[in-house]
């Protein structure tokens, strides 16, 4: 594992493999297919927003917007464009990439704790539009009426709509597609300045490096990505409400990617298992697990700072 | 229609005065220990609660009083046990710590007091309207107007004439001179964190006679707190004040037009702020990047 976020190639097959056969292990241990599923799409959520977090360095506490707006915009293609998934998800992708990446030329001279409370405040607009324009969003009670359409790849015939199997296969096809390409920017050229940036800002802007026009093509790209899995999750529940653009789902995501290790390409991952799973637990246990959750932020920052990977990590290698 | 506007405006600075009060609290706090704070919000809830349980006990004016102060105590007794730790590291994990103690705030004051919303007393006269001629306002809220004016006036007499509130504005700029020159930074800190949240707490009892509790009634609160000091200029208190004042107006003035939309000017008025001043309405260059 070095620091642009290569993973060893054995380690590399067996998350794959595990990935490929989750819905064959997953009853085993008391699982099931769809929670499988959000565990993908919540994990390319938290590894796109890593993407600027851990390797760029930026503190955005605001994403749970950009997730929102392509859930969003995943649901309003499919009820009033076309019953089209992938229509729906280019939708849903760009409406969150494009308007990150106009807000973030208006905020990319920031940075530490006044980027992080200009990234919520703006994330909130979104809340309050989806909240408040009853007549295209539904409102408090959410977008309803649409739902997934199958996938017809030429002779093929995929129906991800009734197939719980087929739709997990379908949302790792898309996680993989996002994640390689995440993977190919961190080994480019352009990933090792957003390390270069993260390290020491003030030395890359030394060696003439437009640190603002990285720190933005950063902020857009992690907005894309994280659209993208805003759209898929859209398509999983079938439903989109403003809870997907609000600030405290922000700060889940960022715990996620906290918790699994924000130096590591797969932490986030990894934290969104744990935190899911945690909370599908917890929430069929107790009414109370919202203080759950909070005390799980709690020792996270207190114990596990520099997540579980990073823990594992810093006894063999540090 | 001339009246409609004035009443709203009125109304404005007086919610706006509100937002002051728990803006200030966040930006004592964020100013001199670089965190934000997100369980305010919580504890001005739980500094609403505290008032509405000692107000049989103690009344209003005494509730007033202590209900802030045991407020502030707890807040010292979390800066102590949990915050403390956190100095001087990434602001994530600040902002990750209090964002989990928000959470158990909200859940313990649902857990202790229940979800449904409970009143605070306050006394009679208050609930006077002013005048029936004019437009209609209680005593209650020129009261909430009269409390913010008196305690900003003391922030800011506090800070800019005792010692320990030159110290904290001294510590604003430049915080390692400070304690080179020997001042206990740590008990700086816990001090001036206790300030911020004394001022959330008797923002809660405030808020509670107004419009009542509830336990989400803090982190609805936490987003106005937020752009109030990001229009004025993250590190600067008079720009706190003065963002404060203004958002509450603006919000104010547009419900008059498009009440939809009060919520979302604010923002707006954000967007504006930063595009045409980056660093806020009266923050510094230099200060908190």
């Amino acid at each position: 594992m070095s620091a642009g976020g290569r993973t060893r190639l054995p380690v590399l097959l067996a998350i794959w493999a595990a990935l490929l056969a989750a819905p064959f292990w997953l009853p085993l241990i008391g699982g099931y297919t769809a929670l499988g599923t959000r565990v993908l799409v919540l994990g390319l959520a938290a590894m796109s927003l890593n993407f600027l977090l851990g390797f760029t360095g930026v503190l955005s506490f605001g994403h749970a917007a950009w997730f929102g707006l392509g859930a969003y915009g995943a649901g309003l293609s499919l009820k009033f464009l076309a019953a089209s998934t992938p229509l729906a998800l280019l939708f849903g992708t760009l409406l969150g990439g494009v308007l990150g990446a106009a807000l973030g030329a208006l905020i990319v001279h920031r940075r530490g704790i006044y980027f992080a409370m200009v990234t919520i405040a703006f994330g909130q607009v979104f809340y309050y539009i989806a909240y408040r324009w009853n007549s295209l969003t539904g409102g408090d009670d959410g977008l309803r009426g649409f739902a997934r359409q199958p996938i017809a790849l030429g002779p093929w015939h995929i129906d991800i709509l009734n197939s719980g199997l087929a739709f997990y296969y379908f949302v790792l096809f898309c996680f993989a597609l996002a994640v390689g390409a995440m993977a190919l920017l961190l080994r480019s050229p352009f990933g090792g300045t957003l390390l270069a940036i993260r390290e020491n800002e003030r030395r890359a802007r030394f060696l003439g490096i437009p640190v603002e026009l990285h720190v933005w093509i950063a902020f857009a790209l992690s907005c894309l990505f994280i659209s993208f899995a805003g759209g898929l999750y859209a398509l999983l529940n079938n439903f989109a409400d403003p809870n997907n653009l609000h600030y405290s789902l922000s700060g889940d995501l960022v715990i996620m990617a906290v918790m699994g290790g924000m130096r590591n390409f797969w932490g986030p991952l990894l934290g969104a298992a744990v935190f899911v799973v945690l909370q599908d637990y917890v929430s069929s246990l107790t009414t109370n697990w919202m203080s759950f959750i909070g005390l799980l932020f709690v020792l996270v920052v207190l114990f596990f700072p520099r997540g579980l990977l990073g823990v594992a990590r810093g006894k063999s290698a540090a | 229609m001339t009246e409609l506007l004035l009443f709203n405006v009125t109304n404005g600075l007086i919610i706006g005065a509100f937002y002051v009060l728990m803006a200030l609290g966040l930006s004592l706090i964020l100013n001199l220990s670089g965190v934000i704070n997100f369980a305010h919000g919580g504890f001005l809830a739980l500094g609403g609660y505290l008032a509405y349980t000692l107000t049989p006990h103690v009344g209003f004016w005494g509730a007033l009083l202590l209900s802030p102060l045991l407020t502030a105590a707890l807040g010292l007794v979390l800066e102590r046990l949990l915050i403390r730790r956190l100095y001087g590291r990434d602001p994530l994990y600040s902002l990750l710590l209090t964002f989990g103690l928000a959470f158990i705030f909200e859940d313990g004051t649902r857990f202790v007091w229940g979800a449904q919303g409970l009143p605070v007393s306050v006394p009679a006269f208050l609930n006077q309207p002013v005048s029936n001629e004019l437009f209609f306002i209680t005593y209650y809220r020129l009261f909430m107007v009269a409390v913010v004016a008196v305690a900003v006036a003391a922030l800011f007499l506090f800070l800019r004439y005792s010692r320990v509130g030159i110290r904290i504005r001294a510590g604003t700029l430049d915080l390692e001179t400070v304690s080179t020159l020997g001042v206990n930074v740590g008990r700086l800190r816990a001090i001036n964190f206790g300030a911020g949240i004394f001022l959330a707490g008797l923002s809660g009892v405030l808020a509670g006679g107004q419009l009542g509790l509830d336990p989400t009634m803090g982190s609805g609160l936490l987003m106005p707190s937020f752009i109030a000091i990001i229009v004025g200029g993250v590190g600067s208190l008079p720009g706190t004040l003065v963002g404060g004042l203004l958002i509450g107006v603006a919000a104010g003035v547009t419900a008059v037009f498009v009440p939809s939309a009060s919520d979302a000017v604010m923002y707006v008025l954000m967007a504006v702020v930063l595009l045409a001043r980056p660093r806020g309405l009266m923050g510094e260059e230099g200060l908190m990047t």
